[in-house]
């Protein structure tokens, strides 16, 4: 038990020391969600009437955090492909370590990657105006509720990464799903103005659930939300629990078992 | 005592359509070097998946250093090293990031870790290049450094698939060099190659190995037997074909092969330098004056057409054939 810990410990400080030998793949794909931050918050905060106190922005941050963390899918996904590509992860197999460590190792470092991320767009949102107002400990709570959502995709990822085996292929496949997924959701606009069927699937989109406790978490009104008034809209924490402990429960074994099988 | 036991593996794709392995058998006694030789796709990288547990066969059994592979995978991981065909190696870290964390994942400790790392970094030549990352390594360089992680644990049975395939003919002196090197320390090794001058150099015995299976086994020198003695070669004038092949059966006994195209005329002798003496003279008498002549020992290539009917494909690139194969980059 404790050489399994040890073993995917090794495989989350080699993604750790990625970080440090290439700082250039960090920066960028922070980056990338900062630089959302600051479109969204000018090209769209002016044109959308929020209602809410703080302006669109307070709304906006939560959205774009969450938006992030589902991308983790597409972290984990590329890498593994790329191991996979490389040969690596055959290395791993034929290495006397624990059956899961290395999927483990990976779906923990990701997350890792993600708190530096998270620190960033926070420090960006609040240059901007954004002003969480529930207090220390729920926004901390918040920011552990977007990690471990963040850290539930990440087993997604490591499905498609096993299967694909190529890194490019990877790539293009979760864009293609994770980008709708986001904007059929609250994150950026209210869902009032799509077709009713599409609000229905929005309410029940997790990233809008988690959007949803995210926004209840830090302080702000979600009047993005809930025009369905869908029960996972009016329960977005609980509902958010469920979708995550779904996600581990179904994925992760799959995802061992299917490292277990894998072969290049 | 033998160190590896494959007995009868099946491996088939695609529902019994692609027979990767068909019932191969081979055995390695310990301390020894078995080339595994054989064509683009004839199954020599799954044999090595299979007995480096990577790969479930669908039938069969396979022991390595005493320990069943199919029941026991975790404890063959232990005592086996694997350098595969392409160096499995993380290219943003560097050699020495790489080799430590290999060392971790052998569950050695911190600092066993670190000085293993240095060793196997001195040994292979690394050591200058020990903090730069892999991605700047030549492909030699890479090999070497693979190498060098398969051999952390200082491991009873080695694997080494197509060590030197894409390296150019100085790195493949060098990963000579240093297999020669690890054969004296007494490790057991099993080697896949295309490169049949490759066979001959590193293996105590060779398997060729068609089809996913063993269709001949023995020493370089056995199997250069098997195919026959030497030949004598004589390459002569269009006009003075007919009257050489004369003399060439006259001392050889046996119709001599004719390549009208490029005019040699071969034909197997038995006692090698007195024939080429005898039909010297014999080709001197007759005013004819040959443009080149030489006996020649079949070489492993000779061995391969004639126990497989097709050439061995040497080629650069990666093996594509098998299933998995294909997939590769």
């Amino acid at each position: 038990m404790l050489q399994s810990v040890s073993d995917f410990l090794v495989i989350t400080k080699r993604q750790l020391l990625q970080m440090i030998r290439i700082p250039e793949v960090l920066i960028f794909a922070t980056i990338q969600p900062a630089m959302f931050v600051l479109l969204f918050r000018y090209v769209f905060g002016g044109a959308i009437d929020s209602g809410v106190e703080g302006g669109y922005v307070q709304l906006l941050m939560p959205g774009i955090f969450v938006q992030t963390v589902a991308f983790t899918l597409a972290a984990t996904a590329v890498g593994l492909a790329a191991d996979m590509q490389k040969g690596l992860i055959d290395r791993f197999r034929s290495l006397p370590i624990s059956r899961s460590a290395v999927v483990i190792g990976r779906t923990v470092g990701d997350t890792l990657q993600n708190v530096v991320t998270l620190i960033v767009m926070g420090l960006v949102g609040f240059l901007v105006g954004w002003r969480p107002s529930s207090g220390p400990v729920k926004i901390f709570l918040g920011f552990l509720f977007l990690l471990a959502f963040g850290y539930s995709m990440s087993w997604i990822g490591v499905i498609i990464g096993l299967s694909v085996r190529e890194e490019r292929v990877a790539q293009n496949l979760v864009f293609m799903t994770v980008f709708p997924l986001t904007f059929l959701s609250n994150a950026f606009a209210p869902t009032t103005g799509m077709p009713k069927i599409l609000q229905y699937f929005a309410e029940w989109n997790p990233v809008s659930t988690m959007v949803a406790a995210c926004r209840e978490l830090f302080g702000t009104e979600n009047v993005f939300g809930a025009t369905a008034n869908s029960w996972p809209s009016q329960n977005p924490i609980l509902m958010s629990l469920i979708y995550m402990f779904l996600l581990v429960a179904i994925f992760a074994p799959i995802s061992v078992r299917k490292y277990v099988k894998v072969s290049k | 005592m033998k160190s590896i036991i494959a007995h009868e593996l099946l491996k088939t794709y695609d529902k019994g359509a692609v027979k990767a392995l068909d019932g191969l058998s081979l055995e390695v006694e310990e301390g020894t070097v078995l080339g595994l030789l054989g064509p683009n796709g004839s199954g020599k990288t799954t044999t090595v998946r299979v007995l480096a547990t990577l790969l479930t066969p669908d039938s069969g059994s396979a022991i390595v250093a005493g320990i069943d592979v199919l029941k026991h995978p975790d404890e063959v991981r232990k005592v086996i090293g694997l350098s595969g065909q392409y160096a499995a190696l993380d290219e943003t870290l560097t050699g020495w990031d790489n080799l430590t964390m290999f060392g971790r994942l052998y569950h050695l400790n911190s600092s066993s870790a670190k000085k293993r790392a240095e060793e196997l970094l001195e040994k292979f030549s690394l050591t200058d290049a020990a903090r730069r990352p892999i991605k700047t390594y030549s492909g030699g360089m890479r090999r070497r450094l693979d190498l060098a992680a398969s051999l952390i644990v200082k491991p009873k049975v080695l694997f080494l698939d197509e060590p030197t395939t894409g390296l150019d003919p100085r790195g493949r002196m060098e990963m000579w060099g240093v297999i020669d090197e690890l054969v004296k320390g007494g490790v057991t090794l099993l080697l896949t190659t295309q490169y049949l001058e490759e066979a001959d150099h590193l293996a105590d015995s060779i398997a060729v190995i068609d089809s996913g299976k063993v269709i001949a086994r023995g020493t370089a020198d056995e199997l250069k037997n098997q195919v026959g003695g030497e030949r004598l070669e004589i390459t002569v004038e269009e006009n003075q074909i007919t009257e050489a092949t004369r003399l060439v059966e006259q001392v050889s006994g046996a119709k001599p092969s004719v390549d009208p195209g490029i005019r040699k005329i071969s034909a197997p002798v038995s006692n090698g330098s007195a024939s080429l003496i005898q039909v010297l003279r014999l080709l001197d008498e007759a005013k004819i004056h040959p443009l080149d002549i030489g006996l020649k020992r079949p070489s492993l290539d000779d061995v391969f057409i004639s126990l497989t009917g097709h050439v061995a494909e040497v080629v650069v690139e990666p093996e594509v054939g098998g299933k998995n194969a294909a997939k590769r980059k």
